[in-house]
């Protein structure tokens, strides 16, 4: 027993924050330092080049509000977000369901839906940038006998955006879902179906309540990841045909490192940051509310 | 049984479905400039090699591949040693300030980097690291600390204290505690901030784009946007360099898919 008592005691010493002053340095000069900054220049005109600058107040916001193509690259922003968000978890749930059931084949299935999410979002998108040609007799026209512009339509063009990501990464919703689907114990869905309840009645009222976690996660990654969506769109249509599928992330770029407007580019992306940071609070208050544990 | 035979049939023809591009990609990377205007759809006939000799040198991706495994192998080295050490003190210290270090780690993981993004230009620059390995390397450190130190505490916290604490009576101090006894028990999350990480680095695009555009120290995103642009209307040969690009990856992926998707799972980020 004294022994327990003075290992106890011995314990509560706890390291020297020496340990954590490495990382700590690192993570203040390449995220703090420069996100501080960024909130400052957010208020300036500042071009970039030299040291000159003034501050201008909200005048960059101002800018912004009467700025047609960065006001339209918010809806844009949150038209592909919802999108994706609602086709990619919905798509996600589903596979899951589906190799979740014993399958000879669901090894190799989940292989091969998880595949396009290690890949590089760059590459993905100038493959269906060909697979989204308007030629007739190629691609998906060509698959499906359609003949669309998909890239080139100034009103398809955002949801031809919303469809590659959502190929690209329904495997990753998948993923997060069967293992959410894996913690679900097997007694629950036995004693249901002695209770009479058929396989719908089941999802929804014991599998459902029980996959909240993995429903936070998914629509919090997907919900970051459509806002923040660069990679695919500077890659496929590089914001347009005209600003039809510019982004707040496309905008800011090249407002920084077309126009050198750097001021302004940074209170583009402080919008961002704000929308982000909105978004992630309100899931996590809202959807931690309604998960239950097994 | 039935339920399940149709379930099967059901879930592999949508598998095929979901294939198409891939299959695009490779058939496409196989038929020579003819082949494609002529007959887009249809399986390669004769296929060819062509595509992939002109691709690779085409698109220098020898030295970009060189550089993307530097720069993803020595950030993930930096990753797990500053990640985990921090998270040591993080998981173990109870004072209200060692918390406030926490939550201001978290923060970073929020934080779009695009706000931060022209401030750290600026200041790599005048450190004098664009375009530099270094200087890409300090970059997904700092950017990629937030989640890794994340994973780690968490981890860390569900670990018993009494393993370290038996090594400390037996007289170590707390770092030969943390590498000798701590550290080899974090193998399972070491694994998952290995992959997570790793695919991020080595497929991110906007930020060598920013810092490396036109350096010679392209990763290989960048080198093949360039590729592609230049290349644009030659089907075969840019789908020859997508598949280039792509293969190192993905036979890391196949070879260790099971702990990819148990990392993913258990992630995140993306």
């Amino acid at each position: 027993m004294t022994v327990s008592s003075s290992r106890r005691r011995f314990t509560a010493s706890a390291p020297s924050w020496l340990f954590a002053a490495p990382a700590l340095a690192v993570y203040a000069l390449v995220v703090l330092y420069p996100a501080v900054s960024g909130v400052v220049y957010a208020f300036t005109d500042w071009s970039g080049i030299g040291q000159d600058m003034s501050f201008v107040g909200l005048a960059n916001f101002g800018t912004l509000l009467g700025d047609d193509q960065a006001m339209g690259s918010i809806g844009n922003t949150l038209l592909l977000t919802v999108a994706t968000v609602a086709v990619q978890n919905g798509v996600g749930l589903l596979l899951a369901l589906g190799v979740h059931a014993k399958l000879k084949s669901r090894a190799l299935l989940r292989v091969i839906f998880f595949a396009p999410v290690v890949v590089s979002p760059v590459m993905v998108a100038f493959l269906w940038k060909y697979i989204y040609n308007p030629d007739p007799s190629a691609g998906l026209n060509g698959l499906l006998g359609l003949h669309v512009d998909w890239l080139g339509d100034p009103s398809v063009a955002l949801w031809s955006i919303a469809g590659m990501v959502v190929w690209q990464y329904a495997g990753y919703s998948m993923v997060i879902f069967l293992a959410g689907l894996e913690g679900v114990p097997r007694e629950l869905h036995e004693a249901a179906m002695i209770d009479g309840a058929g396989t719908l009645q089941r999802f929804r009222y014991v599998t459902w309540p029980l996959l909240a976690p993995a429903v936070t996660i998914n629509l919090m990654l997907s919900t970051i990841g459509g806002l923040k969506l660069f990679d695919q769109v500077f890659a496929a249509t590089n914001g347009g045909p005209g600003y039809a599928t510019e982004t707040l992330s496309t905008v800011l770029y090249k407002q920084a490192f077309v126009f050198g407007k750097f001021g302004y580019s940074t209170a583009v992306a402080l919008v961002l940051a704000l929308f982000v940071a909105a978004v992630s609070l309100v899931q996590v208050y809202y959807l931690r509310r309604r998960e239950v544990t097994a | 049984m039935r339920k399940t035979f149709l379930l099967e049939i059901v879930m592999i023809a949508v598998a095929v479905a979901f294939l198409f591009p891939v299959y695009t990609l490779v058939s496409l990377s196989l038929k020579d400039p003819g082949q494609i205007s002529r007959s887009p759809l249809a399986l390669p006939d004769p296929p060819t090699l062509d595509n992939y000799g002109s691709a690779w040198t085409a698109a220098a991706l020898g030295p970009s591949l060189v550089n993307s495994t530097v720069v993803t192998v020595a950030s993930l080295v930096a990753l797990i040693a500053l990640g985990s050490f921090a998270a040591y003190f993080l998981a173990r210290v109870r004072t209200r300030l060692g918390y406030g270090l926490y939550v201001l780690f978290l923060l970073g993981i929020v934080l779009p980097f695009q706000l931060g993004m022209i401030p750290l230009y600026e200041l790599v620059n005048t450190l004098g690291l664009i375009g530099t390995h270094a200087g890409m390397i300090l970059f997904y450190t700092g950017i990629q600390l937030p989640f890794t130190v994340f994973l780690y505490t968490g981890f860390i916290r569900a670990l018993p204290r009494e393993y370290a604490a038996a090594a400390q009576i037996d007289g170590a101090s707390h770092l030969t505690a943390f590498t000798r006894v701590v550290f080899p028990l974090l193998r399972p999350i070491t694994g998952t901030v290995l992959i997570l990480n790793a695919v991020f680095i080595w497929n991110d695009f906007f930020t060598p784009l920013v810092y490396l555009g036109g350096s010679g120290f392209e990763t290989v995103p960048v080198s093949v946007f360039a590729f592609v642009g230049q290349y644009v209307s030659q089907h075969g040969l840019v789908f020859a360099g997508l598949v280039l690009g792509a293969v190192p990856i993905v036979v890391v992926f196949l070879a260790l898919q099971r702990y990819v998707i148990k990392g993913f799972a258990s992630g995140l980020k993306g």
